[in-house]
């Protein structure tokens, strides 16, 4: 975490889970970062990463990805995973961030 | 003295019923089995954790080899000393289930996860990325502009990681 404020980069972390839920993760988890709730999946979809019916109760959720972004706004970094269990390592997304 | 000796042969042999309760319990078999149960159970407390057995679990797999060389040992004593060691019924079945759990972990582990929606869509590098506006956990209004353009601490912004995630609903 002070790895990716060093470099200037935030962490934002996107879910349809809604913003009590993940207020809890956060307190339970020690995360310290910005949290953001897509319960309408808006987000995810313009990201075109929508999982239908994939939640526990049939809802639609997000794939994992995660996206490196410049302070242009312009994309400079994708890790779309195949597997679920497999993302994104810490240090991959600070090696792709120290290019900034 | 003449009675004895047909007595004596009378005896029942000490290998018969009565030796196969005294039988040796065969230990590995049951080590064998529960070794092979904790490799099946520690993926996710423990080893999905760290990337480093996540990805690959050869943790996992190596916990298994050794539950069933344990339950190979087992199986080889009950089998080749039946009237020494027990284990000719147990044997089979723990190791059953052993195998068993291995094949589901295979399954879980390398076919499960794949069923993701190939995102062929999702905004490619060198692309502007689509702004938005969402609740952060405090509810309020966030939006990818905002977070561009608001310095983090001391430090400039040079960035943003976006990391989507299925939440826990």
């Amino acid at each position: 975490m002070q790895d990716f404020e060093k470099l200037g980069v935030k962490p934002v972390a996107i879910s349809v889970d809604s913003p009590s839920e993940s207020q809890d993760l956060s307190r339970k988890a020690g995360y310290t970062y910005t949290f953001l709730s897509d319960p309408n999946t808006d987000a995810i979809r313009a990201y075109d990463l929508l999982h239908k019916g994939a939640g526990v109760s049939g809802h639609d959720i997000a794939r994992p990805a995660e996206f490196l972004i410049d302070s242009t706004g312009t994309i400079r970094w994708i890790n779309l995973t195949g597997d679920l269990r497999i993302r994104a390592r810490p240090e991959q997304i600070l090696k792709a961030a120290g290019t900034l | 003295m003449t009675d004895s000796t047909p007595a004596h042969t009378n005896v029942p042999d000490p290998a018969g019923p009565q030796a196969a309760t005294r039988r040796r319990p065969n230990a590995p078999l049951w080590i064998g089995f529960l070794i092979s149960i904790f490799a099946f159970l520690s993926y996710i407390p423990i080893f999905a954790k760290y990337p480093s057995t996540r990805d690959m679990p050869w943790a996992n797999f190596l916990i298994f080899a050794v539950g069933l060389l344990f339950l190979f040992l087992g199986l080889r004593r009950a089998y080749a000393q039946p009237t020494e060691y027990r284990g000719k019924i147990a044997g089979p079945i723990l190791t059953a289930i052993s195998v068993a759990a291995l094949v589901f972990f295979c399954f879980t582990i390398f076919s499960l996860g794949k069923h993701l929606p190939a995102a062929t869509n999702a905004p490619k590098v060198g692309q502007k990325a689509p702004d938005f506006a969402l609740a952060d956990s405090t509810g309020r209004k966030v939006s990818l502009a905002s977070l561009l353009s608001t310095p983090d601490a001391s430090h400039p912004t040079k960035g943003v990681v976006l990391i989507f995630y299925r939440g826990y609903w």
